[in-house]
């Protein structure tokens, strides 16, 4: 996984609450067995005025000027500001591998649903949890021209006059940090796994169907 | 100290902290569809890892299987991409031992009515799919979780999912539902309440009177939508209705193995004096059917109500949101529920696709047609078994005189992945689980109902209240 640091980068705004995956990535794009090759259609609904089908480039489609991404000024932003229970729905990863490969390393707001925050953590893309009042005003304040710096590890986001502290769980901080595989962490532990299987298995057997 | 279900079946599963404080989770299942694993099989693969416990999973295609031409296997999948990822679904399968009811099996369906059909799901377990409806399986008292691919690969790997433990919130339900009035019903009223995020960070437990009374398939649509309400998990204790749900089916455990299980099982319930993080109280004679107006399960109400006005609401986020999804939905404010017309009705998916859901649109219809309005009125079972079952009943030939279309088992028009989709600008009578914008099909424009009210939607052609007709 990519890791992460220090981000310095320009917001775009997504003023809306209760982002749902659907609208992240729609389902016609889920239906390809590759991680990668999301990034045009990110919002796509939003982003295009034209039915998209899995395979068509940006430049094919019909673009939707008056969306926030298609703004001059938010091109190449790679901090997203948005509402409340951002990426809430459908368990989709590909809505994060989707952000990312559209150039977004940093996604925050006031909450975000469950499934999708940790989804985030396994692609290296950081989302943040500020205060509802503080992310409002930042979103007020994107004219394409806000520059924020986030530092992963004294846990800040900076505006250039003011810094905002957040909170991160230290076991997800650490893997951010290194880029860490969470596979290879977990089996480093697999003695312990072996023996609460051995124990499971004789407690529950019914579990256990080979 | 007193315990919730919650807490026991975490406490069963804490394989025990790791070096970093995480707590590494034991997974007993793992559901596999065509949709979310191929990417896991990939990453397994290249990092040359094997499957950790073959037996703990089970595969079935769902998400993008079209649901006529079944006769034809896979030759009836057109779409080549989409045929691309069942085939995979199939070579990872035999590559790794997975077991997998394919598309000619007739135990073939979605995931989650597949599980507990088969008694895959089992109380006590805990199960992850790569797919966010897992909560469906709750029902049994199994802790079940919706998860990303990485996770599907994660589990594959390790047979553990890294997590830290929920909050405990209890949904209290007194009294009895009226009649006509559904689980279906009662979960959006729930959302409704709650909103799509008032659950998050936590696991519900479903608790009362109401819940007791309801059967496992009206258990599992109630569990079915805890993630809307922006719960990973939902659960239901064990009582008698889940053991004699579970007694007898193919994979649930048989003779003394059977009895043993068993009285572990009654020991899944919370204990009287615990403790939960929140609280909602609600008291099921309250409930009317209810109908979504908006693009979030959360937008919802009464069939006797009207679309709610976005510049009455004190909330301005609440209100925009509102606004835009009256646009989205091209409805008025103060517009009354039954004036709105359907051009489409589904019957399907993971929440209402069982045969209680299928008897009970079956009976809405009451010798019936679909209006001439209803351009298409779809029945898609949830499993292959489901729909054998429904055609022995005779419900198949209830639907067909009628006018509906009669398929084979998949996901269908609930996220339109496969042909079954809406037009731009179409309204539905859903019994699935969301209304996002676009969900169903581009432009399409979404209601949740329960399968009653959708199959007397298709009859009159608009919204009716379903207490009425009968």
């Amino acid at each position: 996984m990519d890791a992460f640091t220090q981000l310095d980068g320009t917001t775009a705004p997504l003023d809306r609450a209760n982002v749902d995956t659907d609208q992240i990535i729609p389902k016609q794009y889920l239906k390809s067995i590759k991680r990668t090759g999301f990034g045009d259609y990110l919002f796509d609904a939003w982003r295009f005025l034209d039915q998209g089908t899995m395979g068509m480039t940006p430049n094919e489609r019909q673009l939707n000027h008056e969306f926030v991404l298609n703004l001059p000024q938010y091109q190449g932003a790679s901090i997203l500001l948005a509402r409340d229970n951002f990426g809430c729905g459908s368990s989709r990863e590909h809505a994060v591998w989707a952000l990312k490969e559209f150039g977004f390393r940093a996604v925050i707001a006031p909450s975000f649903a469950d499934i999708f925050h940790g989804n985030c953590f396994k692609n290296g893309v950081l989302p943040i949890v500020l205060d509802a009042k503080i992310v409002e005003e930042m979103i007020a304040k994107s004219d394409g021209n806000l520059t924020l710096r986030i530092d992963l590890e004294s846990q800040t986001v900076t505006d250039g006059e003011r810094s905002y502290d957040f909170v991160i769980e230290p076991a997800l901080k650490q893997k951010m940090l290194n880029g860490m595989d969470d596979i290879d962490m977990t089996l480093d532990e697999v003695e312990l796994i072996k023996t609460f299987e051995a124990k499971h298995k004789a407690t529950q057997p019914w579990l256990f169907r080979g | 100290m007193a315990q919730t279900l919650y807490d026991k079946i975490w406490q069963a599963h804490d394989v025990g902290q790791r070096v970093d404080g995480n707590s590494l989770l034991y997974i007993d299942l793992q559901l596999l569809h065509e949709v979310t694993s191929p990417q896991a099989f990939e990453g397994l693969q290249l990092a040359n890892r094997p499957l950790w416990r073959v037996d703990a999973n089970l595969a079935t295609p769902d998400h993008n299987v079209p649901t006529d031409g079944r006769e034809l296997g896979l030759s009836g999948i057109t779409d080549e991409v989409a045929l691309t990822q069942v085939l995979t679904l199939d070579d990872n399968c035999k590559k790794f031992g997975v077991e997998q009811f394919d598309i000619q099996d007739v135990r073939q369906g979605i995931v989650h009515v597949v599980g507990p059909e088969q008694g895959a799901t089992l109380p006590g377990m805990t199960i992850v799919c790569g797919d966010s409806h897992t909560s469906t399986h709750g029902a049994f008292a199994a802790l079940a979780q919706g998860v990303g691919t990485s996770e599907v690969e994660h589990v594959m790997a390790t047979q553990c999912l890294v997590q830290n433990k929920a909050k405990n919130f209890a949904v209290e339900v007194s009294g009895k539902l009226a009649p006509h009035v559904t689980a279906k019903d009662l979960v959006l009223a729930i959302i409704g309440r709650l909103g799509t995020a008032g659950a998050t960070g936590h696991t519900i437990e479903y608790r009362g009177q109401a819940i007791r009374d309801l059967s496992m398939e009206g258990r599992m649509t109630l569990c079915n939508m805890s993630i809307e309400a922006g719960a990973r998990a939902g659960l239901v204790a064990v009582d008698d209705t889940t053991i004699d749900y579970v007694k007898g089916r193919p994979f649930a455990p048989k003779g003394e193995v059977w009895d043993q299980a068993v009285v572990y099982w009654r020991t899944l319930i919370s204990d009287e004096d615990a403790v939960f993080d929140s609280v909602l109280n609600i008291d099921a004679a309250d409930i009317a059917p209810q109908v979504s107006w908006g693009t979030s399960p959360e937008m919802v109400c009464g069939i006797d109500g009207s679309v709610p006005d976005p510049e009455a609401m004190q909330d301005p986020i609440q209100a925009e949101s509102a606004g835009h999804a009256l646009k989205y939905m091209d409805l008025r404010p103060g517009q009354k529920i039954t004036d709105i017309k359907v051009d489409r009705v589904f019957i399907g998916s993971c929440t209402n696709a069982r045969i209680e859901d299928l008897r009970a649109a079956a009976a809405a219809i009451k010798g019936g047609r679909i209006a001439d309005n209803v351009k298409e009125a779809l029945v898609v079972p949830g499993s292959g078994l489901v729909k054998a079952q429904a055609e022995k009943e005779g419900l198949a030939d209830i639907f067909t005189q009628a006018g509906f279309l009669w398929r084979a088992a998949g996901c269908s028009m609930c996220l339109g992945m496969n042909p079954d989709q809406l037009g731009d600008g179409e309204h539905c009578a859903s019994t699935s689980n969301r209304n996002f914008e676009g969900r169903q099909g581009y432009g399409g424009r979404t209601h949740l109902v329960s399968p009653a009210m959708a199959a007397a939607a298709a009859v009159a052609g608009h919204f009716v209240d379903v207490r009425e007709i009968n």
